[in-house]
């Protein structure tokens, strides 16, 4: 395994901290008050330019969730079977880091365990903010099953083109392997899938007994979503924004389902809101 | 030798070209395509087939089950074994397998079998299985704890057999305040248990260390050297000295008494492009968790790739390796000799029919096999020293050998990394 991969040239570092006996990975950089961002279900690929952009305002945590990032990731609790498993285990990471309150940045299925943590501790967040967070069960439409569909297919839904999709994953990147993603990205995804295998098989991707529970979420809630979000269904978002009892919408146009990998430059924006 | 017929059961009457057009043929190929009035036809000619294979004298009928998938009919094992108990007299009936991960309820599970038990007047072999992936999709149970919930229901449903109730069971994946089932198998302690699996070297060698027969499905023949050294090591670690009791095989054969008809017949073993469990994609076939995580690279490459298609051999190609016998019952028999020579099991599974072979001919192909192959096989098993385990009365199980019967070798025990064989076992699989 190499080590993350990089997108841009701010200084960072890789921290390992041990939570429940288990060593939890993250990237660190920047500088300010703490910014934590939890990773979509197909993982954090490195340091992004989300993290470099928010590292202007903020310090960021980008924390691989227990059980994904590869080998080198965060080890994987055995035990866990629920989103709300790895949910506790981030407010054991934050209380042992004496990091919070802290800004809680969720993307995709990252938004879903960030939810969860914010019904359960929200005296650990200043503000939660949800990216296309999965979490909620649609009433109209389907969250977009990455069971059914291969790695590849699944993390390009992701996106509203091919073409943002390969800015982060580039094909042919590494000639020398056999597959034009690359082995270890390859690695990498089914390790994280295997992973969200083992603790949202199902029900996929929602949790009834979260939404009862939002309006206890005493912290001002940000709720993102790229309007042509094709993995999470937008009517998710509008619940979110409902069932928080202080929450806003923003919604990002011309962008997929991972706005944070998709639209750095407008998700850094919207949340550090004129933060100087 | 025991000497058990099959078949799939296929659901031959879909249109087969809306299958070519989709690009596979489970887990997401549409039920619209599904007619149940060639359903209820097919099923009750199926039903004819087995009554005659039972009158004929085949020692078992082996049922199956797989979901989502036109190349077999049966939804549910015990549900086609209930029938065998009420329609046959003689053939034991055997389940090959039971997909254990799949069931939500293994407890459940365990009162059908003592049912089938009973009412076959004891004739249930109730072999086990991890069902392929894709039957993990289509029912929905986690795939990731396949084999953990494989080892765990097995334990849960030995146990249920053998031990009086009521008790508790608090397992990781199955719990239950009684478990005091008002069914009891009728074979004592409990009926033989069977492996059937295709070339995974953890399956054979789980199978090896329970001391129960692996049925090796199809697996090509120039393989089953291997396959049996990875077994027979695992025995001698565990302790006891495996022989043809412990082998089993399963073959497709067709016998007409027209030589070329039966190999015309016989391409319908290609029916599913000649993909035995139809066409499916690898991330069904094998969903993240469910296999090794020894071969993850080599998965995500299958998982990922860009083009599929059928990996089969050719039809002739085939013939000519064995992996599909088919002609008179001269012919047939003398292939079966090759085969029984090379492969040296006690159990062999004929496979005799499948895809849109007919009524009348699957019914003239089991005569003929009961009429003339069995008896020159089981010459032939005799010659060759294949005693199947009813004939030796070997022990049922690891856990039923007595104590001072077993010399555990240690320095047998397989050196192999874990699924050495497994990207194998996918591809054929796939």
């Amino acid at each position: 395994m190499t080590g993350p991969r990089r997108y841009s040239v701010m200084a960072m570092q890789t921290v390992t901290t041990t939570v429940a006996g288990l060593g939890m990975r993250e990237f660190t950089g920047g500088s300010g008050d703490p910014l934590v961002m939890l990773h979509h279900s197909f993982g954090n690929p490195g340091w992004l330019p989300i993290h470099e952009a928010l590292a202007d305002h903020y310090t960021v945590h980008a924390l691989d969730l227990p059980g994904y990032g590869g080998t080198d990731g965060s080890e994987r609790p055995e035990w866990a079977r629920h989103p709300r498993d790895l949910a506790l285990l981030v407010g054991q990471w934050l209380r042992a880091k004496e990091l919070g309150p802290v800004e809680l940045v969720g993307c995709g299925f990252g938004g879903w365990v960030a939810a969860e943590l914010a019904t359960m501790s929200p005296e650990l967040l200043k503000r939660l903010v949800l990216v296309g967070a999965a979490g909620l069960l649609p009433e109209k439409g389907r969250i977009y099953d990455q069971f059914l569909v291969s790695h590849s297919n699944y993390v390009e839904a992701a996106f509203s083109s091919t073409e943002a999709f390969e800015a982060i994953y580039p094909r042919n990147g590494d000639e020398s392997e056999e597959h034009p993603l690359g082995d270890e990205t390859l690695v990498v995804w089914d390790m994280n899938r295997e992973m969200t295998t083992r603790v949202g098989w199902k029900p996929y991707m929602y949790n009834r007994r979260l939404r009862p529970l939002l309006g206890g979420v005493t912290v001002p809630a940000l709720v993102v979503w790229g309007d042509n979000d094709a993995v999470v269904p937008m009517e998710c978002a509008h619940a979110y924004v409902e069932a928080l009892p202080d929450a806003r919408l923003e919604i990002v146009p011309d962008c997929g389902h991972a706005v944070d990998l998709e639209a750095p430059e407008s998700l850094a924006a919207i949340i550090t809101g004129g933060k100087s | 030798m025991f000497l058990s017929y099959f078949t799939e059961q296929p659901m031959s009457a879909y249109p087969a070209d809306e299958g070519l057009k989709e690009g596979f043929t489970s887990v997401m190929f549409s039920n619209k395509y599904y007619d149940p009035v060639e359903g209820s036809r097919l099923f009750n000619e199926r039903i004819e087939e087995y009554k005659l294979a039972d009158q004929v004298g085949f020692d078992g009928i082996m049922v199956n089950e797989h979901h989502n998938a036109p190349f077999c009919m049966q939804a549910r094992i015990t549900v086609m074994s209930s029938i065998l108990a009420a329609i046959t007299e003689n053939a034991k009936i055997v389940q090959l397998g039971n997909p254990l991960p799949t069931y939500d309820s293994p407890l459940m599970f365990a009162e059908e079998i003592a049912m089938i038990d009973m009412i076959s007047k004891g004739r249930l072999i109730s072999g086990i299985v991890r069902g392929a992936g894709q039957e993990s999709v289509c029912l929905n149970a986690n795939p990731a704890y396949n084999r953990e919930r494989f080892n765990e229901a097995h334990d849960l449903l030995v146990k249920t057999m053998t031990d009086d109730g009521p008790f508790s069971w608090e397992g990781e994946h199955f719990q239950y305040r009684v478990v005091n089932p008002w069914a009891r198998v009728l074979q004592k302690p409990h009926p033989r248990i069977w492996v059937p699996g295709v070339f995974s070297a953890e399956t054979i060698r789980w199978a090896a260390q329970h001391r129960y027969p692996y049925i090796s499905l199809n697996t090509p023949l120039h393989l089953t050297g291997e396959l049996w050294e990875i077994y027979d090591q695992a025995a001698r670690a565990v302790g006891y000295e495996p022989g043809p009791e412990n082998r089993g095989y399963l073959l497709r054969v067709h016998v007409q008494k027209d030589g070329d008809k039966a190999r015309e017949n016989a391409r319908e073993f290609m029916w599913m492009q000649g993909e035995f469990t139809g066409i499916g994609h690898p991330y069904w076939v094998s969903p993240s968790g469910y296999g090794s995580s020894a071969r993850r690279l080599d998965y995500a490459k299958m998982a990922n790739a860009e083009v599929r298609g059928s990996r089969a051999a050719p039809f002739e190609q085939q013939l000519a390796a064995r992996e599909i016998v088919a002609g008179t019952p001269e012919e047939v028999i003398a292939e079966l000799r090759v085969v029984l020579e090379t492969c040296r099991p006690s159990i062999l599974m004929l496979w005799g029919n499948d895809g849109d072979v007919n009524h009348d001919d699957s019914l003239r192909c089991i005569e003929l096999m009961g009429t003339e192959v069995l008896p020159a096989l089981r010459d032939i098993g005799d010659e060759l020293g294949l005693h199947d385990p009813f004939e030796l009365d070997s022990p049922i199980s690891l856990a039923l050998t007595p104590p001072d019967e077993l010399n555990p070798i240690e320095s047998a025990a397989d050196e192999r990394p874990e699924d050495t064989s497994d990207s194998r076992s996918l591809k054929m699989f796939r």
